[in-house]
């Protein structure tokens, strides 16, 4: 199945309202904790190639808030914030988030890192309030324009190998 | 096996491995729930009860061919939501290549301190970022 999965992150949907992201890193886990809670760390990679970090705030404590904003090449500019609710320095992080494009969506991210000889499993948790605002968090991916022509069955079969 | 109960559409039908597998599988040609049995090695009622799902959400089509029932992959309902899936899917590949190379520049950091000046890997717990 998926075990031998390259570093392709692995998308799912658990259930209707959740989003599940997966991914492997070849680093301990109070290093990819430290990537995801150090601000010019993170200014380094949340940009995914296709915006410009334009700000980014975290205050790493329970009740803290969070906010980065970025800037799309054709000139959107967004921002997500929220809020931490749980803080488990190198293991797990539970926070509000909303996407300010739909302020009224507001979902809970629980993000775990979970370490084991050297390399970290890293998994985050998406939930929605509704299947409404779960699916319009997976279309925005689709506002990038990186869409190409592969067709579903390419896809899948790429999947197996 | 994980939460069929919660399965309404082609989105959640794809996001059960077994069920992944059997459209995998599918996708390369017509199959009978005895082919599909034998070739992911899992006992037959559970391969019905994914197919049972698959049929519900429309992403396999079934007709009778003498004694047996013949499968076929229906992947219109799929398309949509795999490249909603997909998209997002490559937006996080991305991001975890670069965070890749941050992480690489942090081990090389604590295996040499000092001698890579071009990360503060200190601020752990800082609040406000502190560039520009």
């Amino acid at each position: 199945m998926t075990s031998t999965s390259d570093r392709r992150a692995t998308v799912t949907t658990p259930t209707d309202t959740q989003i599940l992201i997966t991914r492997e890193f070849d680093a301990p886990s109070d290093l990819v904790y430290r990537a995801f809670t150090t601000p010019e760390l993170l200014r380094r990679w949340w940009h995914a190639n296709r915006s410009e970090v334009t700000d980014v705030e975290m205050d790493v404590r329970v009740g803290g808030l969070w906010r980065w904003a970025a800037k799309a090449f054709n000139g959107y500019e967004f921002a997500f914030y929220g809020e931490y609710r749980e803080v488990v320095p190198n293991e797990r992080l539970v926070t509000t988030e909303t996407f300010s494009g739909v302020p009224d969506a507001q979902a809970v991210n629980t993000t775990t890192f979970t370490g084991k000889d050297g390399r970290t499993h890293l998994e985050i948790l998406v939930e929605h309030q509704s299947k409404a605002n779960r699916d319009g968090q997976l279309q925005s991916g689709m506002e990038d324009g990186m869409q190409d022509a592969l067709t579903l069955l390419e896809e899948l079969v790429r999947e197996q190998m | 096996m994980a939460r069929a109960a919660t399965t309404t559409d082609a989105f959640n039908a794809v996001a059960e491995p077994r069920r992944r597998e059997i459209l995998d599988a599918l996708a390369r040609g017509e199959r009978s729930v005895t082919d599909l049995v034998e070739q992911l090695g899992v006992a037959q009622p559970v391969v019905s009860k994914h197919l049972r799902v698959l049929r519900e959400v429309g992403l396999v089509q079934v007709r009778d061919e003498g004694r047996q029932r013949i499968y076929r992959l229906e992947p219109a309902p799929l398309r949509e939501v795999y490249e909603w899936v997909r998209d997002y899917e490559r937006l996080w590949t991305e991001r975890f290549e670069l965070l890749d190379a941050v992480l690489e520049d942090l081990k090389a950091q604590q295996a040499q301190p000092g001698r890579h000046g071009s990360q503060p890997a200190e601020s752990q717990t800082t609040d406000k970022e502190r560039e520009s």
